[in-house]
């Protein structure tokens, strides 16, 4: 088994569902509409369960225990993809990420049950019935939105204008995607964008939305090996208030 | 003690054990119980969440251990495994009947995959009715949607399949 590459997978999936659930998280109160405040809420509780489960994972192959992963540390040391840690800017920003980011979960997931090690298939073949609501939701939305007024169309069409170029961060390959693919772990990032792109293009395709030509956008890399925005320190800071003012309180 | 632990007893016992949020069903007929195993040292219990990410799960864990500690059994150990998974369909047709008196629309049996279809005119729980609408599949706790009753015009939520 290739403890390794099996972390460094383990650690970008956590890290991603972590910090986009404390993304989620800024919602509540501020959804443009009950609903939509109460779905972010929720998703944003799946994620953060789900970042935790593969903590403790992480944690059985000789990682510090959850806690201490999720808030001790710095910014460099996080594995997520830069598009996760972006503010929630305006709704339809949150509603593209949430889209373009739950489709490639969805199917990552998906994917991850045909993994060779055990425990990781076991768990994805849990995660995906979870996400499969997240990515039900997300594509519901899109197909209203996307088909609603001149101002619903645009806005969106910008954001996803502006978004794509992160999104195809969230595919940027490990320094061990070649273990992970010949044994079997994960069958890797090219793959798993494939699949996103025919998912998405099948759901803008019943829209009035253009995917960006997509030969044309260079991606946001780095989110994989610590190079992150400005965005991700200050948003650890704030997670992290109650342990490190003080480190022995039970919550 | 003890020697009077058997297996239908242990069962009878964890029937006493109610979901925290759902307090008419037990974790017995929720279906999260997967495996309980009777030794010389003790009781072992396989339990497995709803949904990955409850918060109720720690509290479950602690009240089959305290239940069963309450009936004489010192030693009690409960693992929490995806092995073997829940889905709803686990849910015991008495856990469905307590479900809807309780004001919670019981997930339908869905074969292999969710779809949003099967979510669409989910009998109400308070009028039988099936001109209902899905208003939102998320809701007050993970593992609710909330839909909307056309006849008796008001909102009610569903335990939701998965």
């Amino acid at each position: 088994m290739n403890v390794e590459a099996i972390k460094d997978l383990l650690y970008k999936m956590a890290d991603d569902q972590l910090i986009l659930g404390h993304r989620n998280s800024e919602w509540i109160g501020q959804g443009p509409l009950l609903e939509e405040d109460i779905a972010f809420a929720s998703m944003a509780q799946d994620k953060v369960g789900q970042s935790y489960t593969l903590y403790q994972m992480l944690n059985e192959l000789g990682e510090d225990v959850p806690n201490q992963v999720a808030f001790m540390r710095k910014a460099h040391q996080f594995h997520n993809a830069q598009f996760v840690e972006l503010p929630i800017g305006e709704y339809d920003f949150s509603l593209i990420r949430h889209f373009l980011f739950d489709t490639a979960d969805y199917h990552r997931f998906d994917m991850l049950i045909n993994s060779s090690v055990e425990p990781i298939s076991l768990l994805a073949r849990k995660l995906k019935g979870e996400c499969r609501y997240h990515s039900m939701h997300a594509d519901s939305w899109i197909k209203k939105l996307g088909n609603g007024t001149d101002e619903s169309i645009s806005r969106l069409q910008s954001s996803l204008n502006y978004a794509i170029p992160y999104a195809f961060g969230v595919f940027e390959e490990s320094r061990m995607e070649e273990d992970l693919i010949t044994e079997n772990i994960f069958g890797g990032e090219i793959a798993l964008r494939e699949r996103w792109i025919e998912h998405v293009d099948n759901v803008l395709g019943q829209t009035q939305l253009i995917l960006p030509d997509l030969a044309l956008e260079s991606p946001h890399f780095g989110g994989r090996y610590g190079e992150h925005t400005e965005h991700l320190q200050p948003l650890l800071d704030e997670m992290s208030e109650v342990i490190s003012t003080d480190p022995t309180a039970d919550w | 003690m003890e020697s009077m632990i058997t297996l239908p007893k242990v069962m009878e016992w964890l029937r006493e054990v109610k979901d925290p949020e759902i307090p008419v069903v037990s974790l017995v007929d929720l279906g999260v119980i997967t495996d309980v195993a009777i030794s010389d040292n003790g009781v072992k219990i396989n339990m497995t969440p709803t949904f990955v990410g409850c918060p109720a799960m720690d509290y479950m864990v602690n009240d089959v251990k305290s239940t069963l500690n309450s009936k004489g059994v010192e030693n009690v150990e409960v693992i929490v495994s995806f092995d073997k998974q829940w889905s709803s369909n686990n849910i015991s047709e008495k856990g469905r009947s307590a479900l809807k008196e309780f004001g919670l629309a019981p997930p339908p049996h869905y074969d292999r995959i969710v779809d949003i279809e099967i979510l669409e005119q989910t009998p109400c729980p308070y009028c039988n009715s099936t001109n209902t609408e899905l208003k939102t599949p998320f809701g007050p706790t993970l593992c609710r949607a909330i839909h909307y009753c056309n006849n008796c015009k008001q909102a009610f939520e569903q335990f939701k399949p998965v």
